[in-house]
């Protein structure tokens, strides 16, 4: 998905609010277009709003302004029942008292489907899950990640076009979390159904969506792409919220030829990309991704500033290296570097030099 | 590592058995479970346990007919009652002995009124002929005191009748007193049958044993030097009726031997009447043979009786047999109660289900606040609760006078909502609903949102998802408070004591009546028998159809 634009949206919100008391706004101003088959994933911080706008799309609750379109009809006084959106919930809210078969012959049921037609559907159903043998189980017989795929078949049997998922992995283990990140988007991109993802987890974010909405404050932050999302984030939220992120503080001193000269607060000057700075003088917070810093003065551009650094710091953790470095007086600043054969591994206490290549950081609003 | 390829018990480490080993390691942990729960197991026990087993045990329990009347109880064995004729004077005479005994104990008019409960008049007889057993032993006494004076005095009497080897007559009154009278006779009697009297004189001896006993155990006395009862008289006119008796009589040469000699000789002049016609002139039940045969019939020291009674039935001589129709009232009680409290159970459900899903939906303080309202009536007495209902819902009260000011109502025809079973189910809804809504909440708050947003969003309507989602996880709540509220209904008392009137009382309040009024105990502990029985039946069928597992308090 390349950009943000989309023709020929099928699920759009329109200048939507939401508030809850009146007092104070939970949703503010929000716009999104989706495409048919797009698999979307709110992320942000706990109370940010991702998950009331989730609950608007599916009914649960209302805008307090502002129009939801579903294929380019309002469905605002539609009920939820009658939206015909899938729905996968943070607990799986599998129904306790019926069968692995009664819960995804649930929906089938009440659109009055006749009963062979039902078994049919429900059996295609598990087996696409791999949980062909189960279906006379109870939810409370099956392990955590066997209910999530069960939950995932009942919000998938009544072929909805549009499915929601609220935080669905979230009482998975790791690996199993890993394991159904890339089964749920395989499984949404092989029947084409659209979704919508809501997360607090960015790796989950971005390794599953093909579009992403950071939520911060009842707003959309930046909607991109993951991998836009994580080299060009559009302002610092974005910026400290998406992966791991070193942030220096400081005054532009000039822009010239798309490159910013930034003074940090102790004097030492650095070169960056400018994002949302426009003149001199301005305050900005600038932001570099720890691997993205280099030390090996052999690999560093010819002229480009450097800063002192001492190693406070060095972590060893499998794959690469963490060191926590002490840069322009703060003492969070971290750089990773792969674990290669030719690596030198840093000391405490050591003095060093650290440069990046200027496009790599970016001088964003203060 | 231990081989758990070896054959026979695993093994712990120092080569004791495994389970052996793992029951000493849990033996402390036990005991000391055990003297934590103890205080309460000892309440519970002597507060709970011990009061039901003794009213199970009231509810079959029949010694007092054998212990009051023992010998009347082994002369009767030998008449059939079927006969058509009456019992012998043999019983007649025991009766009047152990009549004596029993009116000097006071406890005559216990066992009149126990044999009442079986046939009326009962009471009355027993209570008539006691005052009249002295007259009838005094007609003897006056006689035998005139041929011999010395027998006036108690201590003549004591050197005839006392003596060696009698041991086993006086074992037996003792027995006997103990049973009359529930105490032990302890310590010495200070008298010893004489074992020639007591084979000579049988009747005499034993009355005179009983009069010992009751000398020295209950009034505390001498025996040597208190005057003997009529009734000795009356056995020794009784003994000397026997030819065979006189003749040994006039062989006697023991001491006081010329008393009795002078009494034997003068026998022509003891009066002859026979026991019955003197029982029958002080009382003319004694001649009716249904009286005896209701004896007869509750002699054994266990009866039915009282059960066949709970449901309206009555032992007769040709066996059980349905009470008379206007003696007909427990069944209509047991179905009464039955049939209400599931009525009351039934409306507690429909009123207190909506309750109890809007307090678990409402957000937690406001929820807490409505809690309280639900709680409130718990800090009102009982009595006073039910005491308001009385106020609202009589002729006068407040909702006849509201009707009628509407209009709905004719002033004349003013509905009658108390003192009937309508009075009743209302009063009792209303004080059992807590009960209801408690359970019901409490489950119910365990039931998250998302189901019923997970149905909505597969399709299903309000009723739907209501119906097929939500009430299926919230009847473990149902069940619970069920229960609850059956079992508490199915024995109360209070309540429809006040407002139920006669057709709205409960079997309990029969119970009560028997406890505290008529003092049948015997009665009440057999239909609080059946109630409980009854309730441990349907918990039985409820945990047969819908399980007990699936009854949550929360």
């Amino acid at each position: 998905m390349a950009e943000t634009t989309v023709d020929d949206a099928f699920v759009e919100f329109e200048r939507v609010q939401k508030s809850y008391d009146g007092e104070t706004l939970v949703v503010k101003d929000l716009n999104l277009k989706m495409p048919r088959g797009e698999f979307l994933t709110m992320l942000g911080p706990s109370g940010s709003g991702k998950t009331t706008c989730l609950m608007m799309l599916a009914g649960f609750e209302t805008a307090t302004h502002g129009d939801i379109r579903l294929g380019g009809t309002s469905i605002n006084n539609i009920p939820p029942h009658k939206r015909g959106i899938g729905m996968v919930f943070q607990n799986y809210a599998l129904f306790p008292h019926m069968t692995i078969a009664e819960n995804l012959s649930f929906p089938l049921e009440v659109r009055k489907m006749g009963k062979s037609e039902r078994e049919q559907k429900v059996q295609r159903a598990l087996d696409m899950v791999e949980m062909g043998s189960f279906g006379g189980r109870r939810p409370a017989q099956l392990s955590g990640g066997q209910q999530q795929r069960v939950a995932l078949a009942r919000a998938l049997v009544f072929e909805p076009e549009l499915v929601l998922m609220d935080e669905p992995l979230g009482a998975l283990d790791k690996q199993l979390r890993e394991k159904m990140q890339f089964e749920i988007t395989d499984l949404a991109h092989r029947l084409g159904i659209t979704t919508v993802y809501v997360t607090h987890d960015q790796t989950e974010a971005l390794t599953m969506s093909d579009r992403v909405a950071v939520f911060d404050d009842g707003r959309i932050q930046q909607l991109a792409a993951p991998d836009q999302l994580y080299e060009e984030p559009e302002n610092s939220f974005v910026a400290q919220f998406i992966g791991e992120n070193n942030t220096l503080e400081g005054t532009v001193k000039e822009i010239n030829n798309g490159l910013a000269l930034v003074e940090l607060d102790d004097g030492e000057l650095i070169d960056c990309k400018p994002i949302n700075v426009s003149q001199p003088g301005e305050r900005t917070r600038v932001s570099i991704r720890p691997e993205r810093i280099e030390y090996n003065k052999d690999r560093l551009r010819e002229g480009v500033h450097t800063l002192k650094a001492e190693v406070l710091e060095f972590i060893y953790m499998g794959d690469i290296f963490r060191t926590r470095l002490r840069v322009a007086g703060k003492d969070e600043f971290i750089i990773k570097t792969r674990n290669a054969p030719d690596q030198q591994r840093l000391q405490p206490g050591q003095q060093i030099e650290i440069g990046w290549l200027p496009e790599d950081c970016r001088a964003l609003d203060a | 590592m231990t081989d758990t390829t070896q054959s026979g018990p695993m093994l712990a480490a120092d080569g004791t058995p495994l389970k052996r080993s793992l029951a000493r390691a849990l033996r402390m942990q036990k005991i000391r479970a055990l003297m934590l729960i103890a205080p309460l197991l000892l309440f519970v026990l002597l507060t709970f346990i011990f009061p039901i087993l003794d009213m199970l045990f009231r509810s079959v329990e029949n010694q007092i007919v054998s212990s009051t009347m023992p010998r009347t109880v082994a002369a009767l064995q030998d008449w059939d009652s079927e006969s058509g004729e009456g019992p012998g004077e043999e019983v007649y005479q025991s009766i009047y002995f152990d009549l004596f005994v029993a009116a000097e104990a006071k406890e005559h008019t216990k066992l009149g009124t126990r044999l009442n409960y079986e046939q009326t008049g009962v009471s009355s007889l027993f209570r008539t002929s006691g005052r009249r057993l002295d007259d009838i032993g005094e007609e003897f006494q006056d006689v035998i005191e005139d041929v011999a004076p010395a027998l006036k005095d108690g201590a003549t009497w004591y050197e005839i009748m006392n003596g060696t080897g009698g041991e086993a007559v006086a074992e037996a009154a003792k027995e006997r007193f103990g049973r009359l009278t529930d105490e032990r006779a302890r310590g010495d009697l200070g008298y010893v049958p004489s074992a020639d009297i007591a084979q000579m004189l049988p009747h005499t001896t034993d009355a005179y044993a009983d009069f010992a006993t009751f000398t020295t155990f209950e009034d505390g006395d001498s025996v040597a030097e208190e005057d003997p009862w009529e009734a000795v008289y009356a056995a020794l006119a009784l003994d000397l009726r026997d030819p065979d008796t006189r003749a040994a009589v006039a062989a006697y040469s023991g001491p006081g031997a010329e008393h009795l000699q002078a009494v034997a000789a003068a026998q022509e002049q003891l009066p002859d009447f026979t026991f019955k016609d003197a029982l029958v002139d002080a009382d003319k039940d004694w001649g009716n043979t249904e009286t005896l045969r209701t004896i007869q019939m509750y002699a054994p020291n266990y009866t039915s009786g009282y059960f066949l009674n709970s449901v309206d039935l009555m032992k007769s001589p040709d066996g059980v047999q349905a009470r008379p129709e206007n003696q007909q009232i427990y069944i209509t009680l047991f179905t009464r109660t039955l049939i209400m409290s599931l009525v009351i159970t039934g409306s507690c459900i429909l009123l207190g289900y909506p309750v109890a899903w809007i307090l678990a939906n409402l957000p937690m303080r406001t929820a807490n606040m409505l809690m309280i309202l639900v709680l409130l009536p718990f800090w009102t007495s009982l009595l006073v609760r039910t005491s308001a209902w009385k106020v609202m819902l009589q002729q006068q009260g407040v909702i006849n006078d509201v009707l009628v000011w509407l209009g709905l109502v004719a002033d004349d025809s003013r509905l009658v909502m108390i003192n009937n079973q309508f009075g009743t189910i209302v009063a009792m809804t209303h004080i059992l609903l807590p009960f209801m809504i408690l359970p019901m909440y409490s489950v119910m708050q365990t039931i998250p949102p998302s189901y019923l947003r997970a149905a909505k969003s597969l399709g299903a309507t309000n009723w739907t998802a209501f119906w097929r989602v939500y009430f299926p996880q919230s009847v473990p709540g149902i069940g619970a408070g069920s229960i609850l509220v059956f079992i508490l209904a199915i024995g109360y008392y209070i309540t429809p004591e006040i407002v139920g009137g006669t057709k709205g009382v409960f079997i309990s309040n029969r119970i009560a009546y028997h406890i505290s009024s008529s003092l049948n105990w015997g009665l009440a502990a057999a239909l609080g028998t059946i109630l409980l029985v009854v309730v441990l039946i349907l918990y039985w069928a409820y945990d047969k159809i819908v399980g007990i597992d699936n009854v949550k308090l929360g």
